[in-house]
Protein backbone atom coordinates (compact mmCIF):
# COMPACT_ATOMS: atom_id res chain seq x y z
CA UNK A 1 0.00 0.00 0.00
CA UNK A 2 1.24 3.44 -0.73
CA UNK A 3 1.50 6.27 1.39
CA UNK A 4 1.70 10.00 0.42
CA UNK A 5 4.37 11.90 1.80
CA UNK A 6 2.50 14.37 3.76
CA UNK A 7 0.93 11.49 6.04
CA UNK A 8 3.93 9.95 6.58
CA UNK A 9 5.53 13.33 7.82
CA UNK A 10 2.67 13.64 10.26
CA UNK A 11 2.83 10.18 11.60
CA UNK A 12 6.48 11.11 12.01
CA UNK A 13 5.69 14.27 14.01
CA UNK A 14 3.50 12.15 15.91
CA UNK A 15 6.38 9.45 16.73
CA UNK A 16 8.26 12.25 17.71
CA UNK A 17 6.17 13.14 20.28
CA UNK A 18 5.76 9.88 21.56
CA UNK A 19 9.26 9.64 21.47
CA UNK A 20 10.18 12.44 24.25
CA UNK A 21 7.57 10.87 26.37
CA UNK A 22 11.06 8.76 27.50
CA UNK A 23 11.77 12.44 29.41
CA UNK A 24 9.64 11.64 31.97
CA UNK A 25 12.14 8.51 33.72
CA UNK A 26 14.75 11.12 34.09
CA UNK A 27 13.22 13.93 35.02
CA UNK A 28 11.57 11.68 38.28
CA UNK A 29 15.82 10.17 38.29
CA UNK A 30 17.01 13.14 39.04
CA UNK A 31 14.46 14.55 41.22
CA UNK A 32 15.52 11.67 43.93
CA UNK A 33 18.75 12.30 43.17
CA UNK A 34 18.71 15.65 44.03
CA UNK A 35 16.17 15.48 47.10
CA UNK A 36 18.72 12.72 48.64
CA UNK A 37 21.43 15.09 47.98
CA UNK A 38 19.82 17.60 49.85
CA UNK A 39 19.34 16.00 52.90
CA UNK A 40 22.74 14.71 52.85
CA UNK A 41 23.84 18.02 52.81
CA UNK A 42 21.34 19.19 55.30
CA UNK A 43 22.78 15.82 57.61
CA UNK A 44 26.45 17.05 56.48
CA UNK A 45 26.95 20.57 55.60
CA UNK A 46 30.29 20.05 55.32
CA UNK A 47 31.14 17.54 52.41
CA UNK A 48 28.63 19.66 50.36
CA UNK A 49 31.33 20.22 47.33
CA UNK A 50 31.84 16.51 47.08
CA UNK A 51 27.76 15.93 47.16
CA UNK A 52 27.50 18.13 45.10
CA UNK A 53 29.84 16.57 42.65
CA UNK A 54 28.07 13.34 43.33
CA UNK A 55 24.55 14.19 42.45
CA UNK A 56 25.77 16.09 39.16
CA UNK A 57 27.29 12.75 37.93
CA UNK A 58 24.76 10.44 38.65
CA UNK A 59 22.18 12.93 37.39
CA UNK A 60 24.04 13.53 33.88
CA UNK A 61 24.10 9.32 33.67
CA UNK A 62 20.63 9.17 34.68
CA UNK A 63 20.00 11.38 31.61
CA UNK A 64 21.22 9.05 28.96
CA UNK A 65 17.79 7.51 28.53
CA UNK A 66 15.88 10.59 27.80
CA UNK A 67 18.47 12.09 25.58
CA UNK A 68 18.25 8.47 23.65
CA UNK A 69 14.07 9.44 23.03
CA UNK A 70 15.89 12.58 22.20
CA UNK A 71 17.91 12.06 19.51
CA UNK A 72 14.69 9.52 18.63
CA UNK A 73 12.36 12.61 17.94
CA UNK A 74 15.21 14.84 16.17
CA UNK A 75 15.95 11.47 13.86
CA UNK A 76 12.22 11.40 12.96
CA UNK A 77 11.93 15.58 12.82
CA UNK A 78 15.17 16.27 10.81
CA UNK A 79 16.35 13.46 8.84
CA UNK A 80 13.11 11.66 7.82
CA UNK A 81 14.28 7.80 8.13
CA UNK A 82 10.47 7.12 6.84
CA UNK A 83 11.10 8.79 3.83
CA UNK A 84 13.72 7.09 2.41
CA UNK B 1 6.17 19.23 0.05
CA UNK B 2 10.10 20.47 1.33
CA UNK B 3 9.08 22.18 4.11
CA UNK B 4 5.73 19.82 5.18
CA UNK B 5 6.64 19.46 8.97
CA UNK B 6 8.32 22.98 9.82
CA UNK B 7 6.59 25.80 10.55
CA UNK B 8 4.84 28.90 8.49
CA UNK B 9 7.71 31.27 10.20
CA UNK B 10 10.35 28.65 10.36
CA UNK B 11 12.80 29.43 7.10
CA UNK B 12 14.91 30.81 9.22
CA UNK B 13 15.93 28.12 11.60
CA UNK B 14 18.95 26.48 11.13
CA UNK B 15 20.34 23.28 12.80
CA UNK B 16 21.67 21.54 10.62
CA UNK B 17 25.25 20.77 9.30
CA UNK B 18 26.10 22.45 6.11
CA UNK B 19 28.74 20.98 3.68
CA UNK B 20 31.10 23.89 1.87
CA UNK B 21 33.22 22.55 -0.26
CA UNK B 22 33.14 19.47 -1.95
CA UNK B 23 36.56 17.04 -3.42
CA UNK B 24 36.55 13.65 -4.41
CA UNK B 25 38.75 11.61 -1.78
CA UNK B 26 39.17 7.53 -3.19
CA UNK B 27 36.29 7.86 -5.68
CA UNK B 28 34.22 8.65 -2.44
CA UNK B 29 32.43 11.84 -2.58
CA UNK B 30 33.86 14.37 0.71
CA UNK B 31 32.44 17.57 1.89
CA UNK B 32 34.40 20.32 4.43
CA UNK B 33 31.18 20.77 6.44
CA UNK B 34 30.75 24.22 8.71
CA UNK B 35 31.94 21.68 11.60
CA UNK B 36 35.24 21.91 10.38
CA UNK B 37 35.33 25.46 10.31
CA UNK B 38 34.15 25.69 13.73
CA UNK B 39 36.37 23.08 15.09
CA UNK B 40 39.43 25.07 13.09
CA UNK B 41 38.04 28.17 15.45
CA UNK B 42 38.47 26.68 18.14
CA UNK B 43 41.58 24.84 18.11
CA UNK B 44 43.25 28.03 16.68
CA UNK B 45 42.07 29.42 19.69
CA UNK B 46 43.06 26.91 21.92
CA UNK B 47 47.00 26.84 20.36
CA UNK B 48 47.22 30.82 20.73
CA UNK B 49 45.80 30.39 24.32
CA UNK B 50 48.67 27.59 24.69
CA UNK B 51 51.45 29.61 23.23
CA UNK B 52 50.80 32.59 25.14
CA UNK B 53 50.10 30.14 28.26
CA UNK B 54 53.81 28.46 27.97
CA UNK B 55 55.28 32.10 27.12
CA UNK B 56 53.93 33.38 30.28
CA UNK B 57 54.99 30.30 31.94
CA UNK B 58 58.51 30.19 31.04
CA UNK B 59 58.97 33.92 31.71
CA UNK B 60 56.96 33.15 35.10
CA UNK B 61 58.47 34.05 37.94
CA UNK B 62 58.26 32.87 41.63
CA UNK B 63 55.17 34.90 42.98
CA UNK B 64 52.79 34.78 40.19
CA UNK B 65 50.76 37.43 38.65
CA UNK B 66 49.01 38.98 35.80
CA UNK B 67 48.35 35.72 32.92
CA UNK B 68 50.21 33.46 34.85
CA UNK B 69 48.03 33.16 37.71
CA UNK B 70 45.23 32.53 35.70
CA UNK B 71 47.38 29.61 33.91
CA UNK B 72 48.42 28.15 36.78
CA UNK B 73 44.92 28.00 38.32
CA UNK B 74 43.49 26.53 35.57
CA UNK B 75 46.13 23.63 35.90
CA UNK B 76 45.97 23.40 39.73
CA UNK B 77 42.21 22.76 39.27
CA UNK B 78 42.12 20.28 36.48
CA UNK B 79 45.33 18.63 38.10
CA UNK B 80 43.57 18.22 41.51
CA UNK B 81 40.12 16.84 39.96
CA UNK B 82 41.82 14.05 38.21
CA UNK B 83 43.65 13.37 41.28
CA UNK B 84 40.86 13.17 43.25
CA UNK B 85 39.04 10.46 40.99
CA UNK B 86 42.15 8.55 39.63
CA UNK B 87 44.20 8.54 43.07
CA UNK B 88 47.51 7.36 42.52
CA UNK B 89 47.01 6.55 39.12
CA UNK B 90 46.32 10.48 38.22
CA UNK B 91 50.35 11.03 37.34
CA UNK B 92 49.80 9.70 34.04
CA UNK B 93 46.98 11.23 32.67
CA UNK B 94 46.86 14.56 33.76
CA UNK B 95 47.56 15.22 30.08
CA UNK B 96 45.32 13.54 28.36
CA UNK B 97 42.28 14.20 30.59
CA UNK B 98 43.55 17.72 30.79
CA UNK B 99 43.58 18.29 27.22
CA UNK B 100 40.22 16.19 26.25
CA UNK B 101 38.53 18.53 29.31
CA UNK B 102 39.71 21.76 27.91
CA UNK B 103 38.99 21.30 24.26
CA UNK B 104 35.36 19.76 25.04
CA UNK B 105 35.10 22.72 27.54
CA UNK B 106 35.86 25.23 24.70
CA UNK B 107 33.79 23.60 21.96
CA UNK B 108 31.03 23.22 24.09
CA UNK B 109 30.48 27.08 24.87
CA UNK B 110 31.82 27.86 21.31
CA UNK B 111 28.22 28.22 20.88
CA UNK B 112 28.57 32.40 22.80
CA UNK B 113 30.75 32.99 19.97
CA UNK B 114 28.27 32.13 17.12
CA UNK B 115 29.65 28.97 15.96
CA UNK B 116 27.88 25.80 15.76
CA UNK B 117 28.95 23.84 18.33
CA UNK B 118 31.72 20.73 16.64
CA UNK B 119 30.79 18.77 19.42
CA UNK B 120 26.84 19.20 18.01
CA UNK B 121 28.24 16.97 15.42
CA UNK B 122 28.49 13.02 15.95
CA UNK B 123 31.30 12.84 13.97
CA UNK B 124 33.35 14.58 16.31
CA UNK B 125 32.41 13.37 19.94
CA UNK B 126 32.76 9.66 18.31
CA UNK B 127 35.74 9.36 17.90
CA UNK B 128 36.33 10.95 21.54
CA UNK B 129 34.29 8.51 22.73
CA UNK B 130 36.90 5.91 20.82
CA UNK B 131 39.85 7.22 22.61
CA UNK B 132 38.32 6.09 25.92
CA UNK B 133 37.66 2.78 24.52
CA UNK B 134 41.10 2.46 23.44
CA UNK B 135 42.34 3.85 27.09
CA UNK B 136 40.05 1.54 28.64
CA UNK B 137 41.23 -2.06 27.25
CA UNK B 138 44.40 -0.75 26.54
CA UNK B 139 44.94 -0.22 30.29
CA UNK B 140 42.74 -3.40 31.17
CA UNK B 141 45.22 -5.99 29.15
CA UNK B 142 48.35 -4.05 30.39
CA UNK B 143 47.37 -4.57 33.95
CA UNK B 144 45.51 -7.37 34.55
CA UNK B 145 46.29 -10.83 33.72
CA UNK B 146 44.09 -12.48 30.92
CA UNK B 147 42.79 -15.61 32.90
CA UNK B 148 41.54 -12.51 35.27
CA UNK B 149 40.23 -10.78 32.35
CA UNK B 150 38.61 -13.87 31.21
CA UNK B 151 36.50 -14.74 34.13
CA UNK B 152 35.62 -10.98 34.77
CA UNK B 153 34.27 -10.85 31.36
CA UNK B 154 31.64 -14.34 32.26
CA UNK B 155 31.23 -12.45 35.39
CA UNK B 156 27.93 -13.59 36.68
CA UNK B 157 28.78 -17.32 35.71
CA UNK B 158 31.98 -19.28 36.05
CA UNK B 159 35.03 -19.12 33.92
CA UNK B 160 34.27 -22.50 32.25
CA UNK B 161 30.96 -21.59 30.76
CA UNK B 162 30.91 -18.95 29.20
CA UNK B 163 27.85 -17.99 28.17
CA UNK B 164 27.24 -14.35 29.65
CA UNK B 165 30.17 -13.64 27.36
CA UNK B 166 28.61 -11.71 24.48
CA UNK B 167 26.57 -9.97 26.81
CA UNK B 168 29.52 -8.42 28.62
CA UNK B 169 31.00 -7.50 25.43
CA UNK B 170 27.96 -5.47 23.88
CA UNK B 171 28.25 -3.50 27.40
CA UNK B 172 31.22 -3.10 27.16
CA UNK B 173 30.58 -1.68 23.37
CA UNK B 174 28.14 0.36 24.60
CA UNK B 175 30.24 2.52 26.63
CA UNK B 176 32.10 4.69 23.51
CA UNK B 177 28.65 5.01 22.07
CA UNK B 178 26.49 5.96 24.87
CA UNK B 179 29.56 8.75 26.24
CA UNK B 180 29.39 10.26 22.65
CA UNK B 181 25.64 10.03 22.76
CA UNK B 182 25.09 12.06 26.25
CA UNK B 183 27.34 14.50 24.79
CA UNK B 184 26.33 14.43 21.37
CA UNK B 185 22.70 14.62 22.41
CA UNK B 186 22.88 17.58 25.25
CA UNK B 187 24.80 19.63 23.01
CA UNK B 188 22.76 19.16 20.09
CA UNK B 189 19.72 19.93 22.20
CA UNK B 190 20.60 23.25 23.23
CA UNK B 191 21.44 24.32 19.86
CA UNK B 192 18.12 23.41 18.59
CA UNK B 193 16.38 25.26 21.71
CA UNK B 194 18.52 28.47 20.56
CA UNK B 195 18.09 28.45 17.14
CA UNK B 196 14.29 27.54 17.78
CA UNK B 197 14.35 30.82 20.25
CA UNK B 198 16.11 33.03 17.40
CA UNK B 199 14.50 31.31 14.21
CA UNK B 200 10.82 31.56 16.01
CA UNK B 201 10.91 34.82 18.14
CA UNK B 202 12.24 37.02 15.49
CA UNK B 203 12.73 40.55 16.37
CA UNK B 204 11.53 39.66 20.07
CA UNK B 205 13.95 37.53 20.98
CA UNK B 206 16.85 40.28 21.64
CA UNK B 207 18.50 40.98 24.96
CA UNK B 208 16.74 38.39 27.15
CA UNK B 209 17.88 34.81 25.18
CA UNK B 210 21.39 35.52 27.12
CA UNK B 211 19.92 33.58 30.20
CA UNK B 212 19.07 30.95 27.91
CA UNK B 213 22.62 30.77 26.86
CA UNK B 214 24.04 30.82 30.17
CA UNK B 215 22.03 27.52 31.06
CA UNK B 216 22.60 25.71 27.50
CA UNK B 217 25.68 26.64 26.32
CA UNK B 218 28.05 27.56 29.46
CA UNK B 219 26.05 25.16 32.33
CA UNK B 220 25.11 22.32 29.88
CA UNK B 221 28.42 22.16 28.44
CA UNK B 222 30.28 22.66 31.31
CA UNK B 223 28.20 19.97 33.33
CA UNK B 224 28.97 17.32 30.30
CA UNK B 225 32.33 18.34 29.72
CA UNK B 226 32.48 17.45 33.23
CA UNK B 227 30.81 14.12 33.37
CA UNK B 228 32.66 12.66 29.98
CA UNK B 229 36.59 13.54 31.75
CA UNK B 230 34.65 11.60 35.07
CA UNK B 231 33.13 8.73 33.34
CA UNK B 232 36.30 8.20 31.15
CA UNK B 233 38.66 8.53 34.30
CA UNK B 234 36.47 6.05 36.95
CA UNK B 235 36.56 3.39 33.36
CA UNK B 236 40.19 3.78 33.21
CA UNK B 237 41.08 3.21 36.92
CA UNK B 238 38.37 0.28 36.88
CA UNK B 239 40.52 -0.80 34.42
CA UNK B 240 43.58 -0.52 36.25
CA UNK B 241 42.26 -2.20 38.85
CA UNK B 242 44.80 -2.95 41.83
CA UNK B 243 46.93 -3.90 39.30
CA UNK B 244 48.27 -0.39 38.59
CA UNK B 245 50.92 -0.22 41.59
CA UNK B 246 52.49 -3.77 41.49
CA UNK B 247 53.11 -3.89 37.55
CA UNK B 248 54.96 -0.50 37.78
CA UNK B 249 57.52 -2.13 41.28
CA UNK B 250 58.02 -4.89 39.14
Amino acid sequence: MEFNESFILGCSAIGAGLAVIAGIGPGVGQGIAAGHAAAAVGRNPGAKSEITSTMLLGQAVAETTGLYGLLVAILLLFVKPLLW
Amino acid sequence: MEHGIWLTAADSIDVMVHGLVKYHFFGHEVWLTTTHVSLLIVVALLICFSIAAGRAIRKGTEVPSGFQNVVELIVEKLDGMIDSTMGRNAKKYYNYIGTVFIFILVSNISGLMGLRPPTADYGVTLPLGILTFLLIHYNEFRYQKLPDIWKEKCSPLPPWLPIWLPINIISDVAVPVSLSLRLFANILSGTIMMALVYGLLGWFATIWPAALHVYFDLFSGAIQTYVFCMLTMTYISNAIGDGGEAAKEA
